[in-house]
């Protein structure tokens, strides 16, 4: 019996003892918030380093182009992207050295982040193209060229080019030095993705002057009400394309 | 006096025909065939020695150097650059026509043990058997059983971007005879068996030394104290000095900081970027606990170093401190605090840290300029990242900010100069 109440005693001793220090423990807490920074935890947070070029909500730098657009882009687009980095297969060093060791996961919740951006679309500078240029870019991006085997844009991309899900980004409300050096670096191989590479192959159609006319058609094109891209099936793609997968068969 | 002159001339061009002869001379010897090795096939299949096998290859990072970009795993490819030229790792799959898949344990071993290949041809130490030399004849025949049992893949090597004198293979002859000793780890009596284990560890599979000390200008590294810090050739990073003594790069560490780093990527003291983040991701991290608690033990013994002179550089610093102390005010501060103490588990601290006060600055710079994520870890899925400054900061911020970092608290590194951003602002990134 004495052994038994000198047992719960000192099991008395443990317990105050233990919420002694619990006590002592979130005191020191309280006492340290006020000096170091606080980080939230937030994926914005984490993603600093996407964000310093891309803006915090993806906005990317319309007036120049030259950091893209992300917010609003399908996910399954964005994160193919991030894994085409990762690969070699679009080459930019800056990116590759970002994204290197990223895990599928961890691209595909970035990929999201940046999806779910709602963005209001601003309008980039263009170059003075002729009518008859911009007639051919209404062509080519409306009935494409069958007698060189171009498929029209909106085939893929959906009948008010804002893209389709999830997969396929959208064309309109692009700068036009971003939709022209897309074209060229699919060109020189500076962008591509897993085989087969449709889009490659449909760059390496284009002359370069049909190039310029596509990217100022779609960059000076009045914006649809509703940007956001088309549910997943609205499109029959004309050419396999790797990065849809079988969805690519249904020519 | 003229006939002595001739005499000499003699012995002269003697010596050179016998060097030249022992220089020329093939070593070429034959293969072991897969019959008529040691290591019978079943043996090989044993699955508890692949598995072991596997950690193994882990452990020694193999797939980081014999895997290219978005490749297959282990099929080789990706470039070594060195200050002699270009290396393209093999094919290490077991695949007949353009990998392993006819080599005999023999051979292997000959590779790993002797930096001999498969026909008695010298290997270049970009293959880190200077290193590899030290791995135990039952370690070596786990990680051969296990690159046994992958899946073949064809991909024929790349070729070799070297140019002369270096090609000619013979002509390492001369290097091995400087910087190549053959020889199986020998454990030290006098210390424990965990300080033997990480010192196998450390010298043998995990190659550390390789990076983390520095070469001369033949590629050696025989001749300077271990793990006392370098410039990777080429590759432009510096691997710091790991001596966790007095005026030591990792002076202070605990054993569970190490672990810490090793494992998950960041430790309180520091976060692993650059090539370094790499080795955690594919091999640190995948390390048992021992293993790693092994290595920090092996670490901590380490001797102290000399203590650095002091930066006597006649430049006066002030106004470029005062410039990158703006700078830090505006950029850098949010995170890694107004008195560089960082934020434990998610931003390193700036202040001692081993990484800013490496003796060249590089790191410091090519942090600023690339930034990047922490290494994405088990123990760290959804790592924080620090933004690039190489868009938004000119070469001369860049300098001021970094020089403010490495002379502010406890740092006392020497100043940057903006020609020094100039130079790794565009150094490639692999």
């Amino acid at each position: 019996m004495k052994r038994l109440s000198a047992k719960l005693c000192q099991a008395r001793r443990v317990v105050s003892a233990c919420i002694l220090f619990f006590l002592m423990g979130t005191a020191t807490v309280h006492a340290d918030e006020t000096s170091p920074p606080r980080i939230p935890d937030t994926i914005q947070q984490r993603i600093a380093a996407c964000t310093a070029c891309h803006g915090v909500h993806g906005e990317g730098t319309p007036e120049s182009g030259f950091f893209p657009r992300l917010a609003g882009k399908p996910a399954g687009y964005l994160a193919r992207q991030l894994k085409d980095f990762q690969d070699g297969l679009r080459k930019y060093g800056p990116m590759e050295y970002t994204v290197r060791q990223l895990s599928p996961e961890y691209m595909q919740e970035i990929a999201e982040y940046f999806s779910a951006q709602e963005v209001p679309y601003t309008r980039s500078p263009m170059p003075r193209l002729s009518a008859e240029a911009l007639a051919r870019g209404e062509q080519l991006v409306t009935h494409g060229d069958p007698s060189r085997q171009i498929p029209p844009c909106a085939a893929c991309h959906g009948s008010q080019l804002t893209g389709v899900k999830p997969d396929i980004p959208g064309l309109v409300g692009l700068p036009y030095d971003y939709i022209s050096s897309q074209l060229g670096s699919w060109r020189t191989k500076t962008r591509s993705t897993v085989a087969p590479d449709c889009m490659s192959e449909i760059a390496n159609r284009l002359s370069a002057s049909d190039i310029s006319a596509v990217s100022a058609w779609l960059a000076g094109r009045e914006l649809p009400a509703d940007m956001h891209a088309q549910p997943a099936g609205s499109v029959t793609p004309p050419l396999h394309c790797g990065v849809l997968g079988d969805k690519g068969d249904g020519a | 006096m003229k006939r002595m002159r001739s005499i000499v001339m003699v012995v002269v061009l003697l010596a050179l025909v016998l060097v030249g002869g022992w220089w020329l001379r093939g070593g070429k010897t034959p293969p072991v065939s897969q019959a008529a090795s040691k290591v019978d096939a079943a043996t090989l299949r044993d699955p508890a020695l692949i598995a072991r096998g596997e950690y193994l290859a882990a452990v020694g990072d193999c797939a980081s150097c014999h895997t290219e970009q978005g490749g297959a795993r282990y099929a080789g490819g990706r470039v070594l650059a060195t200050p002699f030229g270009n290396i393209p790792a093999p094919n290490i799959t077991p695949d007949p026509a353009t990998g392993l898949g006819d080599w005999s344990f023999e051979d292997f071993w000959q590779a790993l043990h002797s930096g001999k290949g498969r026909h008695g041809e010298l290997l270049y130490p970009a293959f880190s058997y200077t290193s590899f030399t030290k791995v135990s004849h039952d370690d070596a025949l786990a990680i051969f059983a296990y690159l046994q049992s992958l899946a073949p893949v064809h991909q024929p090597a790349k070729p070799l971007g070297l140019g002369f004198p270096y090609n000619v293979r013979n002509s390492l002859k001369a290097w091995r005879a400087l910087y190549f000793q053959e020889g199986v780890y020998q454990p030290d009596p006098s210390q424990s068996e965990t300080w033997n284990r990480g010192a196998y560890l450390v010298q043998g599979l995990g190659h550390c030394n390789e990076c983390h000390a520095p070469r001369d200008s033949f590629g050696g590294t025989q001749n300077s104290p271990s793990l006392a810090g370098g410039q990777i050739p080429a590759q432009d990073w510096y691997a710091p000095d790991l001596s966790t003594k007095a005026n030591g790069g990792l002076a202070g560490w605990s054993e569970q900081d190490i672990v810490d780093l090793l494992k998950n990527g960041q430790s309180v003291r520091g976060t692993a970027f650059g090539p370094m983040a790499e080795v955690v991701a594919n091999s640190t991290q995948h390390m048992h606990e021992d293993d790693l608690r092994a290595i920090a033990t092996y670490l901590q013994s380490l001797p102290p170093r000399p203590l650095l002179a002091e930066d006597k550089s006649p430049l006066d610093t002030t106004p470029i401190l005062a410039q990158g102390a703006k700078v830090y005010a505006a950029r850098c501060a949010d995170c890694h605090g107004d008195n560089g103490e960082g934020v434990a588990g998610i931003y390193p601290p700036l202040s001692g840290n081993s990484s800013v006060n490496e003796p060249t600055g590089i790191n410091a710079m090519r942090a600023v300029l690339l930034g990047g994520f922490s290494p994405l870890t088990a123990g760290n899925p959804r790592p924080y990242s620090m933004p690039p400054f190489a868009q938004q900061l000119n070469d001369r911020e860049v300098a001021a900010v970094v020089t403010y970092i490495r002379q502010s608290w406890s740092n006392k590194a020497s100043p940057i100069l903006e020609r020094d951003v100039i130079k790794y602002r565009h150094t490639p990134v692999d």
